[in-house]
């Protein structure tokens, strides 16, 4: 069991270092000049000379990179260029409207996914069940930013309950709420269509077994044989499909931030991108990459959790 | 063989309305669909405007077909791309074995590390946004999903006694690959396949909404969503008709990639 969790934790680390550097490559291959971009085209040569030996862009690539992930590893990831600030201040500020949002609508997707995919097992080819699926196939064509504007269509424009966008800081703690309410249904109802189709076979696949059949004979309800039996079992695909939907919640944050004008990390993404601030978003990008496969890192660690039958294997 | 399953032959209807609607656009739309008429803005659905006109006097019917082609085109060059990619490793991977199999699947586990997303943001922070680039990083992703798929199916094709016969008459991994493995793995790439087009259809809407894909006044379904977004105290109707269309043709692919699954292999008919 150790030694397992030292091999995959090797590997996780491994892992993260080919990022950074897949990451800082793509960022410099970069063909224009970020001292032109930031400097306008009317700037001398010498003053964007100096501007690069600022930003550092006249050291050799490899030291560059050592540079940068050397200071990643203490929380340093420079100055922006764009704000004139430290980037990990700028990520400070953000993180937590990010991760609020993440885990509100994993949380939501959980919830929805498990109640109905085991409510369609429960009911197997009857009309709850079908009625399920067709929702289910529906709501995987959907896309989560469409959901999110038909949301605001019907709560903000035509009802008036919720706002449309916007978020008016931690301070007032009803309000952002409530500002974060359409946003959490829209990242959750997408992801949760996935997961229920997923938790439904799991379930099924899991009542076809023997001990299913002696619980029934003994007389269980069916709601806890469901819950207590058949549930546990079939929580291997489910974790699964969750580490994999995780990293759907954090990029699909980044998006459903952008819809609702949420000052987090994904709007922060777009706003260095538009001013070409590199050095930000390559922080950024590295830093959501490195969520997903902290995840899946999560998730190979909880299966072996979740069945002792790996457990065995893993020592 | 019986009746094709009715997964399958809904999913075909939708896509074939999508592609035609791709297709005639490529050669006529009822008006050009960059068209300017600030007269006829917001004009409802009418004989000439089938669904009215945008905050610009637009045509919306012809902005919707010309959507579609770029929509579809960029599934498509991503598809072709990175599942042509993703298949030659895996099939390379499967064959070779050893550490060149270990090494291939570990640089595609990497894949996975980045969404769509992320790799599109790279590439337009980088070298600017567009539809290549789009199309471009959704390819990316497909690379590593391939891989697995075709070096899963490759290898249970390399223990049969055909494969191992052809080895024993000392015939090379290429021309075995050629003509016993691709055959038998086809069908479970042309199955992911579909699929893969239903989620490049969908990554393409995000991306453009988000200003990474189609650039004006090339229309895009997602770009005209993110417009409509504005106006939806003005001309709701307009953030409705781009979204459904995203909708008829993911869950199209998604019908068909179920449908042509299930025809591959029947025993898995029996566990829904």
């Amino acid at each position: 069991m150790l030694l397992f969790l030292l091999r995959r934790t090797v590997g996780f680390l491994a892992t993260l270092l080919a990022i950074s550097v897949i990451v800082f490559a793509v960022m410099n291959l970069l063909p224009g000049d970020p001292a032109l971009t930031v400097l306008g085209i009317d700037s001398t040569e010498d003053a964007r000379a100096a501007l690069r030996a600022q930003m550092g862009l006249d050291r050799p690539a490899a030291e560059r990179f050592l540079a940068w992930i050397g200071g990643a590893l203490v929380g340093d990831f420079g100055t922006s260029w764009s704000f004139g600030v430290p980037v990990a201040g700028l990520i400070a500020e953000r993180l937590p409207l990010t991760l609020s949002l993440a885990a509100s609508g994993m949380v939501v997707t959980l919830v929805v996914a498990l109640a109905l995919g085991m409510a369609a097992a429960a009911n197997h080819r009857r009309p709850g069940d079908w009625a399920m699926m067709l929702l289910s196939q529906l709501g995987i064509a959907v896309p989560a930013f469409w959901l999110a504007i038909l949301l605001v269509l019907l709560f903000a424009v035509t009802l008036r309950w919720l706002p449309p966008g916007g978020f008016p800081g931690w301070g007032e703690p009803a309000a952002a709420a409530s500002s974060l309410i359409l946003p959490t249904i829209s990242l959750a109802l997408v992801q949760s269509a996935v997961l229920a189709r997923v938790t439904r076979s799991a379930a099924l696949e899991a009542m076809r077994l023997d001990f299913v059949r002696t619980a029934r004979a003994t007389g269980l309800s069916p709601a806890r044989i469901l819950w207590r039996h058949v549930l546990p079992n079939a929580l291997a695909p489910i974790v699964t499909i969750v580490g994999m939907q995780f990293a759907g919640v954090v990029t699909g944050a980044i998006v459903i931030e952008n819809v609702f004008y949420l000052p987090g990390l994904g709007r922060l993404i777009f706003q260095s991108i538009a001013n070409r601030d590199l050095i930000t978003v390559q922080a950024l990008v590295l830093m959501f990459a490195a969520i997903v496969v902290a995840a899946n890192f999560l998730v190979d660690v909880a299966y072996v959790l979740i069945d002792p039958r790996l457990k065995a294997r893993a020592t | 063989m019986s009746r094709p399953p009715a997964n399958l032959l809904l999913g075909g209807a939708l896509v074939a309305l999508a592609a035609l609607a791709a297709l005639v656009s490529l050669v006529w739309t009822p008006f050009p669909h960059a068209a300017l008429d600030v007269a006829n803005k917001f004009a409802p659905p009418s004989a000439e405007h089938w669904l009215g006109t945008d905050q610009l006097g637009r045509d919306l019917v012809s902005q919707l077909m010309v959507g579609a082609a770029n929509s579809l085109a960029v599934a498509l060059a991503a598809v072709a791309l990175g599942g042509g990619l993703g298949t030659a490793l895996g099939l390379a991977a499967s064959a070779m074995g050893g550490w060149v199999e270990d090494l291939a699947m570990r640089i595609c586990d990497l894949g996975f590390a980045f969404p769509a997303l992320l790799f599109a943001i790279m590439l337009a922070a980088a070298f600017g946004p567009s539809l290549a680039n789009a199309a471009l990083a959704i390819a990316f992703i497909n690379v590593p999903v391939f891989a697995r798929v075709a070096r899963g199916a490759a290898n249970q094709v390399w223990v049969r006694e055909f494969v191992l016969a052809g080895r024993a008459a000392g015939r090379s991994r290429l021309a075995l690959t050629l003509d016993h493995i691709v055959p038998n793995v086809a069908a479970a790439v042309i199955v992911q396949a579909t699929i893969e087009f239903a989620v490049a259809i969908l990554a393409e809407a995000a991306l453009s909404y988000l200003g990474l894909g189609a650039q004006p006044p090339s229309p895009s379904w997602g770009r005209m969503l993110a417009e409509a977004q504005t106006l939806l105290w003005i001309e709701p109707m307009l953030a409705i008709w781009p979204g459904l269309a995203i909708v008829v043709t993911v869950l199209g692919f998604g019908l068909m990639g179920d449908g042509l699954r299930d025809l591959a292999d029947p025993r898995l008919v029996r566990e829904r």
